[in-house]
């Protein structure tokens, strides 16, 4: 049986954070999560933005969290080496009752201690993004609203646990927790039973299934769907900011920005839904994106749209982003709420859950070996000629491109796939690499990285996936034996 | 390959080509289906053996070739910047480039299909190469979008290898490919077309599960009373090639937003002097046929520029599109004292029958033609004789009518 | 007597053309716009054919698959029969762009030859 001190549910980028903040200490960290890869469900498609917290509601957790985590960004980025931007985001104000709103928005933020909020004028805002509709009347500057790479964030507070001791089990789903004498003692997984003393649920969008395993499910989490347009990064309207609508009563609404690695982002909606599995865009929403950003942004190209996805924010009702222990419950610690400000807060969420768990008794020993720096897989695509000339004499796999829309080569697949958190499903290699990402979204690369992703670890085609169990790639052989009945 | 050939027989005395993959042929090496070469070599070839004609005689001619080998840059100036596992990072200086990168799928993205992203939704080219090269069975229930050549061919391929091609779906009301393929590819194997249909959702959260699929009005708006659920493991894309530019817009090669490739003149030169460009990286061509002809021009021309031969020009033609004609290739005609005759290639926007094609330089009338049918999925062709065009525009005109 | 519709593939117009006939027998043609229509779909009624282009599996090489077509066309009606015996078959390298892989299948007359090489 595995046994763990620290058992913690759920590799997205908060379960990840909390894992390599936990190996600052002399314990034994295990991850699972149900997915094939890290950061599979909610890390993976969301705005890619850190936020500032400067709209969080004040006084809440999720606002100290949000507000804490931004400035931490730039430190933590270069030790894992993880693309980041600082850009700024900015509010316009185009009619009358948008503009009323300013102040109360510029409050708000202060509120939050987010002091370099600032007022510009129209004439400020058009200097800065051309592309804004010219009737913008004022609106706020926001300059810490930055972007980042929430796939390889993710990917790489998990291999710098791994790196400090602690072991991810993916493939596996809890399907019970262990209670004895009021304290968790272990957990019932698809692979097996794990013993452990600590127990932290960071589920996400599963969180409230996790919490009625120990009976702890005074609230549901309501998925709120949000879909995105992906543009090419030639695309003629771009915009250099996050630009952001004045938010309603009903929703902060959608926004475009770029993202790290050029491309714009145009949305989200924002949709309450029963089905956690609808992971599935419409023809009006995709349509409503379009009309509220067309306010925004008036030139804006949808037509140049490479790819649509949909995200589930993992909402909780009733509202706010908890962490929670139990005196009837010890030993475990339950996130919930964590929903679209979660990527921001998972640096500080690592922090605030490792020290909610020495106050109810985890073990103070540092870890002295601990080591802050990931160091990810060459970029080949960033460098000078000369550093990829150099890389490819050390390494004549990186002198093959095998996505040509994003200058991806054979020799980051292969490393990809043969790293400690190993990719090895078509989406894991496309979520660290960005093959398959680009304009052509595979269909030049796709044949290519199956081929690979077969060959390198010696695995049959036939069993490489997408993504989960069951989103098989092929369905057997043209010619010879392997056949797949079932799809 | 047509381009080079060429331009050893013009008498360039080096001529190189850069290819990413591991072999000649580009992507006729994935298509195994016959109908190449009608015209070309008057005799019906499949995609390899038309290919191999060309790299035989490529060889013979002495041209040489670097495999395995992504271009990352083509400057302005003729340097080309390559990368390659052998040689590292590559610099070539060129006299004169031609591009003939060739072009890629429209996917899924571009024309946004709502629903869920499982495993199991191809173009129509990468099902091709992973069953035809890679001996990867894509699926076997399939629904296809689009009825371009490229779907209808892999329609008849699946279902040769034991595949059910459940429907072809087609957004217009008429054909994208070429008539041939229907009879021979959907016809032969009693699969169904559904024109003026198209695929409103996909399900299915791991593989496909299914799709639905919905007539549309006029207007190309999906009626969703007549949304029906269609299922399958496989939705294979045939929705449109697109020129692929990503270097020639590094190069500031002056683009056209109708064909999505670089303007061109007669000789297939594109506004930075020492680069040419042909094939599908110009327009999108039905034929290989059209494609080799083409490149037989840019090869030659580009050799002439090398050597420093091609004429200086003496004035511009601009070639309009007029009545019912989407684009022209070349874009323009560079006037020169050389007695030639210059083919223009174009496509019309609408199918049409018993039509006159006119041809206008400057309002006289040069030439005409009549064609029992046009189809935008099918290029024309006229013919203009350089000694009779002068400066100005010059308008091709399609109408119903003698 | 039956009756068939054959759209004609000659040229880019299309007709649609009405065949009845009887076995080897064409009785009447409709819809045709040409003679070389008539002779097209007398051949398709009476005897339809086909290139057949597939692959074979080789065996023991870097490339899985050699790309094949039938060097003379074969009836329509016998593709899937065919493909059935060739999907049996492998080879190994080298091939011959042309060399013979299937002798006169199925009777046919028509031999499937290799339209690629592997070396």
């Amino acid at each position: 049986m595995l046994q763990t001190d620290v058992l913690v549910i759920g590799a997205g980028a908060v379960g990840c954070a909390i894992a390599r903040e936990l190996t600052k200490y002399q314990l034994k960290v295990l991850v699972v999560d149900k997915n094939e890869d890290v950061g599979g469900e909610a890390s993976k498609s969301n705005s890619a933005i850190i936020h500032t917290g400067y709209d969080a509601p004040p006084g809440t957790l999720e606002s100290q969290l949000v507000v804490a985590a931004n400035p931490m960004y730039e430190l933590l980025t270069r030790q894992l080496d993880v693309p980041y931007q600082k850009v700024g985001a900015i509010l316009p104000a185009f009619t009358d009752e948008q503009f009323d709103k300013l102040p109360a928005l510029k409050a708000k933020a202060f509120q939050n201690r987010v002091y370099d909020v600032e007022y510009l004028t129209g004439e400020q805002l058009l200097a800065m993004e051309p592309n804004l509709n010219p009737e913008v009347k004022a609106g706020l500057y926001i300059p810490r609203e930055n972007i980042i790479d929430p796939f390889l964030l993710v990917v790489a507070y998990a291999e710098n646990a791994q790196q400090n001791g602690a072991h991810f089990l993916l493939n596996t789903k809890v399907t019970g927790i262990r209670v004895e004498n009021g304290r968790v003692v272990g957990a019932q997984t698809t692979a097996g039973e794990i013993q452990a003393t600590y127990i932290v649920n960071a589920a996400g969008l599963y969180c409230d299934d996790v919490a009625a395993m120990v009976g702890k499910n005074d609230y549901t989490v309501n998925p709120r769907k949000g879909q995105f347009y992906i543009l090419d990064k030639n695309t003629t309207c771009k915009v250099n900011h996050i630009v952001l609508p004045i938010p309603t009563k009903v929703t902060k609404g959608k926004l475009m920005c770029p993202t790290i690695h050029g491309n714009m982002l145009v949305g989200p909606t924002a949709e309450e839904l029963e089905d956690k599995q609808d992971y599935s865009t419409t023809a009006e929403g995709l349509a409503s994106i379009e009309t509220d950003v067309r306010r925004l942004i008036p030139g804006v190209n949808l037509r140049d749209s490479i790819t649509q996805y949909c995200g589930l924010r993992p909402n909780r009702n009733p509202e706010g982003l908890h962490v929670d222990t139990y005196d009837d419950v010890k030993n475990y610690v339950n996130l919930s709420g964590v929903r679209s400000t979660g990527l921001t807060a998972s640096v500080s969420l690592g922090k605030y859950v490792a020290q909610r768990l020495i106050e109810i008794g985890m073990p103070v020993n540092f870890n002295s070996t601990f080591n802050p720096i990931r160091k990810g897989i060459p970029r080949f695509h960033e460098m000078t000629y000369e550093e990829q000339d150099a890389l490819i004499r050390e390494n004549p796999l990186y002198g093959k491109v095998i996505c040509r829309c994003e200058t991806i080569t054979e020799g980051e697949i292969v490393e990809a796939i043969h790293r400690p958190i190993p990719a090895r499903s078509v989406d894991a290699i496309k979520r660290r690499l960005r093959a398959g990402m680009g304009r052509c979204q595979g269909g030049f690369c796709g044949p290519r990285v199956l081929e690979i992703l077969g060959r390198e670890p010696g695995v049959p085609t036939e069993e490489i996936r997408k993504n989960q169990i069951g989103s098989h790639m092929i369905t057997g052989k043209v010619r010879g034996e392997r056949v797949i009945a079932n799809v | 390959m047509a381009a080079a050939v060429s331009a050893k027989k013009q008498g360039a005395k080096q001529v190189l080509v850069i290819e990413r993959d591991s072999s000649l042929g580009g992507i006729l090496q994935q298509c195994i289906h016959p109908g190449f070469g009608l015209s070309y070599y008057d005799e019906e070839l499949t995609g390899p053996e038309y290919a191999g004609r060309f790299i035989r005689q490529a060889q013979e001619l002495g041209v040489k070739t670097l495999l395995n080998s992504m271009v990352l840059e083509v400057l302005p100036d003729g340097t080309v910047i390559c990368t390659n596992a052998e040689y590292g990072i590559t610099t070539v200086r060129a006299k004169s480039v031609v591009l003939a990168m060739g072009c890629r799928e429209r996917t899924r993205g571009n024309i946004q299909i709502p629903g869920t992203r499982p495993a199991g939704i191809y173009t129509a080219g990468a099902a091709q190469r992973l069953i035809n090269r890679q001996n990867e069975m894509v699926g076997r229930r399939v629904v296809i979008l689009g009825s371009g050549d490229i779907g209808m061919i892999m329609a008849r391929r699946m279902t040769l290898e034991g595949a059910q091609v459940v429907a072809v779906v087609e957004i217009m009301d008429f054909l994208a490919g070429l008539t041939r393929n229907r009879v021979q590819c959907l016809d032969d194997f009693g699969i169904p077309l559904l024109l003026s249909h198209t695929v409103t959702r996909v399900m299915g959260n791991r593989r496909v599960e299914g799709v639905c699929v919905a007539r549309v009005d006029e207007n190309k708006k999906p009626i969703l009373e007549t949304e029906e659920f269609y299922p399958c493991d496989t939705l294979l894309l045939s929705v449109g090639l697109i020129p692929e530019n990503e270097l020639s817009r590094t190069a500031h090669v002056e683009m056209s937003a109708i064909t999505g490739g670089p303007v061109v003149n007669q000789c297939m030169q594109t506004s930075v002097p020492c680069l040419f460009a042909c094939g599908n990286v110009v327009h999108v061509n039905d034929l290989v046929d059209n494609v080799s002809w083409e490149s037989e021009v840019a090869g030659r021309e580009a050799a002439r520029y090398a050597m420093g031969q091609l004429p200086q020009s003496a004035g511009t033609v601009t070639c309009e599109p007029g009545n019912n004609v989407r684009y022209i290739c070349p874009q323009h005609i560079a006037l020169t004292e050389e007695k030639a005759e210059v083919d223009l290639y174009f496509r019309v926007k609408l199918p049409e029958e018993k039509v006159r094609i006119r041809l206008l330089c400057n309002g006289k009338e040069l030439g005409k033609k009549s064609a029992i049918k046009v189809n935008p999925g099918e290029m024309e062709h006229i013919k203009v004789s350089m000694s009779d065009l002068t400066a100005g525009k010059l308008e091709v005109h399609v109408a119903k009518g003698v | 007597m039956t009756e068939k519709q054959i759209t004609c593939i000659i040229c880019p117009i299309g007709c649609r053309i009405t065949v009845r006939g009887e076995d080897d027998t064409v009785l009447s043609l409709e819809g045709n716009q040409c003679i070389r229509g008539e002779a097209y779909a007398k051949n398709e009624f009476i005897h339809p054919v086909r290139i057949l282009t597939t692959t074979v599996k080789v065996e023991g090489a870097d490339t899985p698959l050699i790309p094949v077509r039938s060097d003379q066309p074969v009836p329509q009606e016998k593709l899937m029969e065919c493909m059935d015996l060739i999907k049996e078959v492998s080879v190994t390298k080298p091939v011959l762009r042309y060399q013979v892989i299937v002798p006169d299948i199925l009777g046919t007359g028509a031999n499937i030859v290799a339209t690629g090489e592997v070396l």
